[in-house]
């Protein structure tokens, strides 16, 4: 074989990096895509809330009262005047904030406690494990209740408390991949060749075991932004005059039988939301080819 | 299997003590005590009251007395509805819960055992993807919108059904039920399908085919049992839900259910009534988490031949 049908299998064996693979195969699958766009299309428009959102949070109009989708309102107002629009947009901003927050504490933790349990292994692992499994049983949107009890009705507490419930799959699918990682040939060599436990964890056992981590993050968040909207629906979750999603669905129920759009509206974008992640995590699971991270 | 049992039956006493510990603390430490709100209470009737519910002693002998409290089946008296107990309470409101989570999980299991099945036994076709893309929405719409929704269609435009009560008037526990159990039915039918699937794929049932034997018979007699099993393994965690879920639902349909008295204690802040049922709700989950594993392991054939058979 010569030189250059070397540079040849190389450079097509570049073309089809496991990231680029897991790409075309995604592109192929037109739920996924559709789910990858509505997700881009909401996460800009959250972003732009303040310069493009139609009226101003605050702005009322008592007189105008709760009215349909008009051509100055599009999806009505509500019993104050309120745009529903600008209304939903301000209440997606929380809403996706606190998915993907939480969702970055879950994975943190989930993450480095996996990660550790799987490569020191033995009696740390055997410990560490357990104690995932004793946190399983536990009946968790329970404990998420009175957790808001004992703290108060605080934001910031809010995303500790879910993303401190949602992380012990992620836990269990790191130590997997940490496991099966750790005999393999390169990590023995990084390690004999001095590499710190910590860097050997950071350098080389995250980045190899990225495919599961991506596909469970994406299934996690409508997971977390469905446990917001549930405490908001309840009361127990974002208070006025901040807004969510779930908090709009609430008060949308309350009025439904005279001012339905008030109800449907957030629904569909919540609803929406969801599907998005759903449908993406799903298609993500089969491009990347990855088994059991969830069902 | 009664090695199986032991074992899972021992380690679900440090998870319940763990829930009791947990919750006793958390309830403890939370900001201020129960009876700081009332107005200008005298500090002699204060002292009585914190007294009365053993506040007054060191944290560890509080801890003490309510785990012997426990022991004996007592869960306290009630901080803001004074007179009742914790106990009372729960009696109260636990059957209506437990009927209408029954009731749930019967749709749930109903229609989403049915989909399930119905999907697996032609994938790939219209009877496959038809419920299969309900049982996503199913999973993508939380009971909260889907509860309201069911109520406007169902009670106020077509006006069929009563929107709100429980057993006070016929045909009010339908939409509460369905609200409830349409999430579940949905995981059902999914954990259903993919567990028929796979058993369907297997060898044995390739021979009972090719034996000749009718196709009822081969799904209802030689599939089911293996290919359920998913689902017995996935109602532990379902009962859970159903719990919590019924939080909502109750509060949607105004049913005088455990899941209303909770919200309403967690936002009363009754310290004593959120401990009470939360270790209460725990106890009950963790035994039904064993029991739905049990289950599960016993319809197991692998399963039960590893632990040395009956």
């Amino acid at each position: 074989m010569n030189a250059r049908a070397i540079d040849d299998i190389a450079r097509a064996e570049q073309g089809t990096s496991l990231w680029k693979d897991a790409w075309l195969r995604l592109r192929k699958n037109h739920l996924a895509v559709f789910g990858l766009v509505i997700l881009a299309l909401f996460v800009i428009i959250a972003l732009l809330t303040p310069w493009i959102a139609p009226y101003s949070y605050q702005a009322q109009d008592l007189e105008l009262g709760a009215s349909g989708p008009s051509a100055a309102h599009w999806l009505g107002t509500d019993i104050f005047g309120r745009d529903l629009m600008t209304q939903i947009m301000y209440g997606g901003r929380i809403s996706l904030a606190v998915g993907f927050v939480a969702t970055a504490v879950a994975l943190l933790i989930g993450v480095t406690w996996g990660a550790i349990a799987g490569y020191v292994g033995g009696r740390t692992d055997a410990v560490m494990m357990r104690l995932v499994d004793i946190l399983y049983a536990l009946p968790f949107m329970i404990f998420i209740v009175l957790l808001t009890v004992v703290f108060g009705r605080n934001m910031l507490l809010l995303f500790l408390a879910i993303g401190a419930v949602e992380w012990l799959t992620m836990a269990r699918i790191m130590r997997g991949q940490v496991q099966s990682l750790r005999q393999q040939e390169f990590v023995e060599a990084a390690i004999s060749l001095g590499l710190s436990p910590a860097t050997l964890i950071r350098r080389h056992l995250v980045p190899n075991a990225l495919g599961p981590i991506i596909v469970y993050t994406t299934l996690t968040i409508p997971n977390v932004m469905l446990l917001e909207a549930f405490l908001s629906f309840l009361g127990l979750g974002i208070q006025p005059p901040q807004t969510s999603w779930g908090l709009l669905i609430s008060y949308g129920a309350e009025t439904m039988e005279e001012y339905p759009w008030l109800l449907i509206f957030p629904g569909v974008a919540l609803t929406l939301t969801l599907f998005s992640l759903n449908f993406l995590g799903d298609g993500l699971r089969d491009a990347l080819d990855v088994r059991g991270a969830k069902d | 299997m009664w090695r199986f049992i032991g074992v899972r039956l021992l380690q679900a006493i440090p998870v319940i003590l763990v829930v009791i510990t947990v919750t006793f603390f958390l309830v403890r430490i939370a900001p201020g005590g129960p009876f700081d709100s009332e107005k200008a209470v005298p500090r002699e009737v204060k002292a009585a009251l914190e007294a009365q519910y053993k506040l007054n002693l060191p944290l560890f002998q509080q801890y003490a007395a309510y785990l012997d409290d426990l022991a004996h089946g007592d869960l306290g008296p009630s901080f803001k509805y004074p007179g009742r107990s914790v106990n009372e309470l729960i009696a109260a409101g636990f059957p209506v819960t437990a009927e209408l989570g029954l009731y749930a999980l019967l749709v749930a299991l109903g229609i989403g055992g049915l989909a399930g099945v119905c999907a697996s036994l032609k994938p790939n076709t219209a009877q496959d993807y038809i419920p299969m893309s309900l049982a996503m929405i199913g999973i993508c719409m939380p009971s909260f919108l889907l509860g309201p929704l069911l109520v406007l269609l169902f009670g106020i435009y077509l006006d069929w059904l009563p929107v709100s009560g429980w057993g006070d008037i016929p045909g009010d526990k339908i939409l509460p039920s369905i609200t409830l159990g349409a999430g579940y039915a949905a995981y059902i039918a999914r954990l259903g399908r993919a567990g028929m699937l796979e058993v369907l794929s297997q060898d044995y049932i390739r021979t009972a085919r090719a034996k000749g034997l009718p196709r009822w018979q081969v799904v209802f007699k030689h599939s089911l049992r293996g290919g359920l099993i998913p689902v017995v393994a996935f109602l532990g965690p379902a009962f859970a839900g159903l719990l919590a879920g019924s939080f909502v639902v109750e509060t949607i349909f105004q049913i005088p259910g455990l899941g209303r008295f909770y919200v309403q204690a967690a936002f009363n802040r009754d310290y004593t009534m959120i401990l009470g049922t939360t270790v209460f709700l725990s106890v009950l989950i963790v035994l039904f988490n064993l029991l739905s594993d049990i289950l599960a392991a016993w319809m197991n054939p692998r399963l039960r031949a590893q632990f040395g058979g009956h």
